[in-house]
Parts: C-alpha cells; sequence; structure tokens
C-alpha cells in the first residue's frame, strides 16, 4: 500500500504517448486528491464487483454487465488520474457512455431506455461545454497537462475569457454531478440495476464533476465569480435535494435525492473555499461515498428480499435480515452523523466550515437543516424498515440475501465506523494530501472525535435532535401525488422534455425537406448547389474572357459533337423510357470516343462499358416500372429544363474558362515522375487507383458494396410484403 | 430472350470475355486496363448470360455466388492495405515480390487490391440485376 507514501505529499508520475500531433499523452499522476478518488473507485468496486455477481447471478445479461462496469470502472480511473486534461475529457466522456450502457442494462423496458437517454443527453451536452471550456483554458494556459498549470502557478484571474470559461466548466461539472438544474437526470437513473446505482450514481461517477471542480480549484484562485457560482450552485444543489429527498418514497429515489444535496454540499465547501471548507469537503466526500454505497446496496437487498422499493410497506426486517440489517444500522448511522462514525467527523468539519467561513449567516443554518433532513431520513432508511414493529404489514417470505450481498454493505459500514474510531491511523493522511491538492493554503487534517465542548458539537447534537423529531413528524410520507409531479410538469426536467420535443420536431421537418424521396429533387438539389458554387467565384471574380474561336478543331471533332448534341435532343423528346435511355447511350459512346481521342483510354473504356451496362441494367428495370406518362404539369417540365440547360451551360463555361489558363499541375508532374520509380507500374491511371489514392478506392468500392446490399434488401423486403 | 444468334454468340462470348477481362486485369498495372475496367467486361459478360439465361438459371451456373464476390473483393483490397502494416510499412504502402509471373508480371499488394477490386464489380452488379430480375 503506498497509503503512508501518499500521506507523505509524494506525487506517482506514470507517462505513455498517445496523440502528440493533437497534444494528447497519456500522463498519470497519483496525488492525494486522484488517490482519494482511486481508492473510492477501485475499493468500492471490489464491493460492486462481488454484490452484482449475486445480485444478477443466473441472468443471462451478467457477462455484458460485468463488462460494462469494467469499461466504467476504468474510464473513472482515468479520470481522476490523468493529468492531461484531454485524456481527462475522453475518459468523462467514456464514463457517460458507460453510464449509459448501465442505466439502459434493463434495455427491454421503455422507462429505462428514456432514463437511459436522458443521462446521456444531459452529461453529454454538458461535455461538450466542458471540452470547449477546457480547450479555452489550456490555449490560456499554453499547456494542456494539469501538473505544469499548478508547478508554474498558472491562474485565469486575468483571462479574457473567464467568464466564458466558467459557464463552461461549470456546465459540464453541473450536468455531471446532478447539480440543479440539471440534477433531474440522477432520480430517473435510478432504473439502473442497484449495483450501478450503488457505484455510478453515489459513490463514483456523479462525484467526478466534484473533482473536476476540486482539481481546477487552484487555477481559479482568487476570483470571486468562481466561488460565487460555486455556493450559489451547491447551495441551491444542497436544499433542493434534500426537501425532494424528504417527499419520496421510493427507496432509491430517497438516495438519489439526497445524493444530489451531497454532492451540492461538496461544491458548495470548494466554493467557500477557506481551508477547514476544502478539508470538510474531502472529509464529507469519502464519509458520503462510503455510507451511500452502503446503504443502495441495504436498498438493493431489501428490495430484492420483499419485491418492493416503496418505504411505506417495509418495516421490521431485521429479524428475518440480521447482516443487512446491521449493515443498514451501520451506514444509516454514518450518515446520521452520529458519534464514533466518520459521518460525524464529516459533519463536525463542515459546520466547523460554515461557521468560519464566507456567509456564514447564511450557510451555516442552510447545513444544519440539511442535516436535520439527514438525520430523519437515516432514521427513516436505518431505523424504521429494519426495527420498527409494525403488525400491519407481513413478510412470510422474506429472507436474508446471499453473502456475497450483503458482505459489501456490511464492511462498507465497518469501515465508517473504523475509519471514524481511528481517522488518525487510517484515512486522515491522504484526505489532509487531498485537500492539498484542492488548495495548497488547506494544512494538515487534525481529525478528532472529540472537541471539547463547543459550538459544533452543540449543534451536532440538535441536528440529531431535530432530525429525530422531523422523522416522527414526517409520518406516513404518503404526500399528496401532485406535491409531487410539480417539479416534473414545471422543472427543469419539463424544460428538457419540451426541448426534446421541439429537437425532434424540427429534425422530423428538416428530414422532410432534404430527403423528400423523389430523386428528382435530389437532382435538382445537387445542381443548383453546383450551379450556385462555379457562379459565384465567377462573377465575384468577372471571370468572363471565353475564348470561343475555333481554330485547330477537327472536322472528325465537330460530327462527334454533332452526334452527341443529336443524341441528347431525340433524348428529350423520346416517347418510351427505353428509347430514351439507348439514345443517351450514344451520347456517352460519343464522349467515350472523345476521351480516347485525347488519350485517356482507361476513362475511354470505362466510359464505354458503364454506359453499356447502365442500359442493360436499366431495361431489367423497366419491366418492374409503369408507362411512360407525362404526368408533370408544363411549368414544372420548364422549371426541370432551366434548371438541366443552366448546369449544362455552367459547367461548359467553366470549361471554357479553364482552357484560357496554362495547364500545370504538379500532381500531373509527380505522378508521371513517380508512377514508375516508387509504384513499379507504367499505367499512371490504374497506380493512381491501386496505390497512390488507394483508400479512395477502398472507400468507393465499399459503397458500391453496401450498395448492392442495399437493393437487394430493398427488393427482398417488398416481396415480403407481398407475401403477407 | 429467345433469339438463336444471341444464344450461339452467348456461348462463345461467355468464356472469352472472362478471358478477356482477366487479361485485362493483370496487363492494366502498365497498359490501359486494370481491376475495374476488368470487372465491367466481366459484368458484362454476366449479364449477357442473363440475358439468355435469365436471373435464376445465370445465378445457378455462377461458381462463385455474387454476395461471395462483394465480400471476397472487399476482404481482398483490405487485406492488401493490412499486410505491408504487418511487416512494418504504412497502411497501403505497395508491397512487392522481387519475382516475375507470367502472364501476372510481378506480385505484390497494389495487384491483391486489383483483384479484390475486379471481383467486387461484378459481384455487386449481377446482385443488383439479380435482385431486380428476380
Amino acid at each position: 500500500m503506498k497509503v503512508p507514501w501518499i500521506a507523505a505529499g509524494n506525487i506517482s508520475f506514470e507517462s505513455y504517448k498517445w496523440a502528440e500531433a493533437l497534444n494528447i499523452s497519456l500522463q498519470f499522476n497519483l496525488d492525494g486528491l486522484s488517490f482519494l478518488f482511486s481508492l473510492l473507485i477501485s475499493g468500492i468496486g471490489v464491493f460492486v464487483v462481488i454484490y452484482g455477481g449475486s445480485y444478477l447471478s443466473g441472468d443471462k445479461d451478467l457477462p455484458k454487465f460485468y463488462s460494462y462496469l469494467f469499461l466504467f470502472m476504468g474510464s473513472m480511473l482515468g479520470v481522476v488520474l490523468s493529468d492531461n486534461i484531454f485524456a481527462l475529457f475522453i475518459f468523462w466522456e467514456l464514463t457517460s457512455l458507460s453510464s449509459y450502457l448501465l442505466i439502459g442494462f434493463r434495455y427491454n423496458y421503455e422507462s429505462t431506455r428514456k432514463a437511459a437517454l436522458q443521462a446521456l443527453l444531459v452529461t453529454g451536452t454538458g461535455g461538450l461545454a466542458l471540452m470547449a471550456g477546457l480547450i479555452l483554458i489550456s490555449s490560456a494556459a499554453g499547456s494542456a497537462n494539469i501538473s505544469v498549470w499548478m508547478e508554474s502557478g498558472f491562474t485565469l484571474a486575468d483571462s479574457k475569457h473567464l467568464h466564458l470559461i466558467l459557464v463552461l466548466i461549470l456546465l459540464g461539472a453541473f450536468t455531471k454531478s446532478a447539480q440543479f438544474p440539471f440534477h433531474f437526470w440522477l432520480p430517473n437513473a435510478m432504473v439502473a440495476p442497484t449495483p450501478v446505482s450503488a457505484y455510478l450514481h453515489s459513490a463514483t461517477m456523479v462525484k467526478a464533476g466534484v473533482y473536476l471542480i476540486a482539481r481546477l480549484n487552484p487555477i481559479w484562485m482568487g476570483t470571486t465569480e468562481w466561488s460565487t457560482a460555486l455556493v450559489i450552485g451547491g447551495g441551491i444543489t444542497m436544499l433542493t435535494g434534500a426537501v425532494w429527498a424528504l417527499f419520496q418514497s421510493d427507496l432509491k429515489k430517497i438516495l438519489a435525492y439526497t445524493t444530489i444535496s451531497a454532492l451540492g454540499i461538496m461544491i458548495l465547501m470548494v466554493g467557500t473555499g477557506t481551508p477547514k471548507a476544502i478539508q470538510a469537503g474531502m472529509v464529507f466526500l469519502f464519509a458520503h461515498a462510503l455510507y451511500k454505497g452502503g446503504l443502495f446496496l441495504v436498498a438493493g437487498n431489501v428490495t430484492h428480499s420483499t419485491g418492493t422499493r416503496d418505504v411505506t410497506f417495509i418495516s421490521g426486517l431485521f429479524r428475518k435480515m440480521p447482516f443487512t440489517g446491521t449493515a443498514a444500522a451501520l451506514t444509516s448511522l454514518s450518515m446520521a452523523g452520529f458519534p464514533l462514525f466518520i459521518g460525524f467527523l464529516g459533519k463536525e468539519l463542515l459546520y466547523e466550515a460554515a461557521l468560519s467561513g464566507w456567509l456564514s449567516f447564511l450557510i451555516t443554518p442552510a447545513i444544519v437543516f440539511t442535516g436535520v433532513i439527514f438525520a430523519s431520513i437515516a432514521l427513516l432508511l436505518g431505523w424504521r424498515v429494519f426495527f420498527m414493529k409494525n403488525t400491519e404489514l407481513v413478510y412470510e417470505k422474506v429472507h436474508e440475501v446471499s453473502t456475497g450481498m450483503y458482505i459489501g454493505p456490511l464492511l462498507l459500514g465497518v469501515a465508517g465506523l473504523l475509519t471514524g474510531l481511528l481517522p488518525g491511523m487510517s484515512v486522515e493522511g491522504f484526505l489532509s494530501r487531498a485537500s492539498y491538492s484542492v488548495s495548497e493554503a488547506a494544512g494538515l487534517l487534525d481529525m478528532h472525535l472529540w472537541h471539547g465542548f463547543n459550538i459544533v458539537l452543540l449543534l451536532s447534537m440538535l441536528t440529531l435532535l431535530m432530525g429525530w423529531l422531523l422523522y416522527i413528524f414526517s409520518g406516513k410520507r404518503d404526500i399528496d401525488k401532485y406535491i409531487l409531479a410539480i417539479p416534473e410538469r414545471y422543472g427543469p426536467e419539463a424544460v428538457y422534455e419540451s426541448s426534446w420535443k421541439k429537437l425532434l420536431h424540427v429534425a422530423d421537418l428538416l428530414i422532410r425537406f432534404i430527403q423528400s424521396g423523389y430523386l428528382r429533387f435530389y437532382i435538382m438539389t445537387i445542381l443548383i448547389t453546383l450551379i450556385v458554387l462555379i457562379l459565384f467565384p465567377v462573377f465575384y471574380y468577372q471571370l468572363f474572357n471565353v475564348n470561343l474561336s475555333l481554330e485547330g478543331v477537327e472536322s472528325y471533332e465537330f460530327i462527334l459533337g454533332a452526334l452527341v448534341f443529336i443524341s441528347i435532343f431525340f433524348t428529350v423528346r423520346a416517347v418510351s423510357r427505353l428509347a430514351a435511355i439507348a439514345i443517351l447511350g450514344v451520347a456517352g459512346y460519343g464522349i467515350a470516343i472523345f476521351f480516347a481521342i485525347y488519350g485517356a483510354p482507361d476513362l475511354s473504356m470505362t466510359q464505354f462499358l458503364v454506359e453499356t451496362l447502365t442500359v442493360v441494367i436499366f431495361v431489367f428495370v423497366l419491366y418492374k416500372l409503369p408507362g411512360y406518362l407525362k404526368l408533370s404539369p408544363g411549368i414544372h417540365r420548364l422549371r426541370d429544363s432551366i434548371i438541366a440547360v443552366t448546369g449544362g451551360g455552367t459547367i461548359a463555361f467553366v470549361m471554357l474558362l479553364i482552357t484560357n489558363y496554362p495547364l500545370v499541375s504538379e500532381l500531373k508532374l509527380f505522378f508521371s515522375e513517380n508512377s514508375y520509380l516508387v509504384a513499379k507500374g507504367r499505367n499512371i491511371v490504374n497506380v493512381i487507383l491501386v496505390d497512390f489514392r488507394a483508400l479512395d478506392t477502398l472507400g468507393e468500392i465499399t459503397v458500391l458494396g453496401i450498395a448492392a446490399i442495399g437493393v437487394f434488401a430493398m427488393m427482398k423486403l417488398r416481396l415480403s410484403k407481398k407475401e403477407k | 430472350m429467345n433469339s438463336l444468334i444471341l444464344k450461339i454468340a452467348v456461348r462463345i462470348l461467355y468464356p472469352v470475355m472472362l478471358l478477356v477481362s482477366l487479361l485485362v486485369l493483370f496487363r492494366g498495372h502498365h497498359l490501359p486496363g486494370g481491376g475495374f475496367i476488368g470487372g465491367l467486361i466481366a459484368a458484362s459478360a454476366i449479364l449477357f448470360k442473363t440475358f439468355v439465361e435469365g436471373t435464376e438459371n445465370t445465378e445457378r451456373i455462377m461458381y462463385i455466388k455474387p454476395f461471395i464476390l462483394i465480400v471476397s473483393g472487399l476482404s481482398a483490397a483490405f487485406i492488401a492495405a493490412v499486410i505491408p502494416l504487418l511487416s512494418g510499412m504504412g497502411f497501403f504502402q505497395g508491397l512487392w515480390a522481387d519475382f516475375y509471373l507470367p502472364v501476372i508480371g510481378k506480385p505484390g499488394t497494389p495487384l491483391l487490391f486489383d483483384i479484390g477490386v475486379y471481383m467486387l464489380v461484378p459481384g455487386v452488379i449481377s446482385q443488383i440485376v439479380f435482385s431486380i430480375g428476380d
């Protein structure tokens, strides 16, 4: 174990080269903050992996679950260890993606897919903003490596994009960490399997935003905008999360809303920014991960055993589930901030920080208020569910879950107790170092259970007492459904829903406009675009000096030209499709002869063959088409012919224009010089196709293959429809 | 189509056209021709056959079915791109043998690539025609 080594202030480096041209390297640094997060990710990860095996035992999708879970674990470790911000960003997005897969694990339910998509869209939008913010910071700092910023003492204090960067970074962090007003995805994500909720949506992934804010805190030093934004955002989230948790009756949703609230507290503490506040934030983060991860797993066990997630229907389970019950008691005591537990130490520090920090008269009551709600919820989960006797509700089939399912929460609960009893021997060192990484001003932590009789202890005891009272008076929790529906109907989630619907609507309109389904409109679009793009520079640069002299034109060229022209005329006048396509083939042959005359045998051969094949394939298609009718009205035909003639005229005009300029192409020189020497072939066209530009050819033949499969599929589908 | 002349002509022309297409494929590196043109010639041969025999019979007498042609053509082209990678050179860098074969010439990865194109083109065209003509 490297704990003492990290606690002594050392940093471990590991570096690999990656995309150097893009300034992205895989450099991993393990300092105090990274260590704290890595410990939580891998430590809680172990329990979640064990738990998941029992929770989903016999499920055919278990291997898939594990592959997603390890994908997530790896990416999350990447986020907290990467020194290069772009590598960090890539891992950040990977956590969003794996979270999407894990939330949508039971993809056969519509609600699950919807929640997964919502989480992905909300965090993904934030991710885009974050990327822009990180690019701005790295260009301001001249480096993409966080360690370089720290060493050079880089700050954003006098950056001209300060406010823009602030908004972008906070968008990224707040969406990820489910801060108000982006919090709504987290309760919805509770449709995920319980180990996922415990791991991603309480202990680790949602803390990535907190990590980012803590990690970037040094470069914002001395800006009031940063602290103000964090204090306001964190504060509002803390209060709304706690209050909404109180109104829930679904076990997992209660936990989700308290998680939102807890994340708000962490961000509030980083925003407060005093040494005490940073320390409090780190200790609380650690304590929260232990007890909340454990409580989620306990909730999973309860649901597994009773088949319901509604707390109003569950009570007195302890005699049937003693191990889970013990785990629940330990973790909820830590959540309530009961003395002896790490949660108590965290809360003492929070109160201390609030009392001595910025806006103390506002923040202290707010934190105490949140603490009261936490205590009452802890009583609900730890006391009511397991110990309160209720004769009305009898569960006959309730049984203790398998060892794999209670060992995790039990050990997490014990860890909360041990680290609370002996902080100096366990966590104090690296938590000090973590605080130091967030702010160099944060001194060494000194964690004691007993601080003497002071105002903090008084507040702590008051919190527990009021939490108990609140628990008693909050009663049966049969809250009016109307209240529960308020945030869904008028809150940020409603905004999300309506903008999602509008987006789909706009996409629908756009598709109807650009994908009309009529070949003639596609061709028209292509032609008009071509005409505009070509004629714009012609008119812009006034290029009209076209050479129209017929000097040097041979007589057989006239004859060929006439042939092509006449066949075009008859194509347009043709009364049957077959005639039209056959006469058009004559025009194609004429052009092929032109190619042959001007020394392009490959092109000429290709043109001949393609013309032939086109006519032949068209004959096959003809059988399937209805009779040749002149359906389109005259005005459409006029429009089409104007577009066609303009298109052809434009190309002809540009061709004439080009002959005014000497045809010296460096590419031509390059190919004729290197074709034989480098590519060992004398036929330049072929060498270009198979060697110099082989990647293009590969792309083209892939398209051809896909087209063939597409035609095959279309015909098959039509046939099977007929068969029905 | 029940034209006797066409039937006899195709009987003779079908193998000749296929042979010519092979010739065009292999001479393409130095003289006009190559995989794409060779493939188009082979496709015309198959189309001729289809006129006389109908789509089902033609598909039956093809030793290699259109889909297999498409897939193996694409695979050959892709393998030609990857082989140099395995021997430490760049993606798609030409890798040549140091001996000559009769008719074919110097074998190398560009030739393999061209053979891939040659296989894919008739595969695509016959697949489309068979799908439509069914």
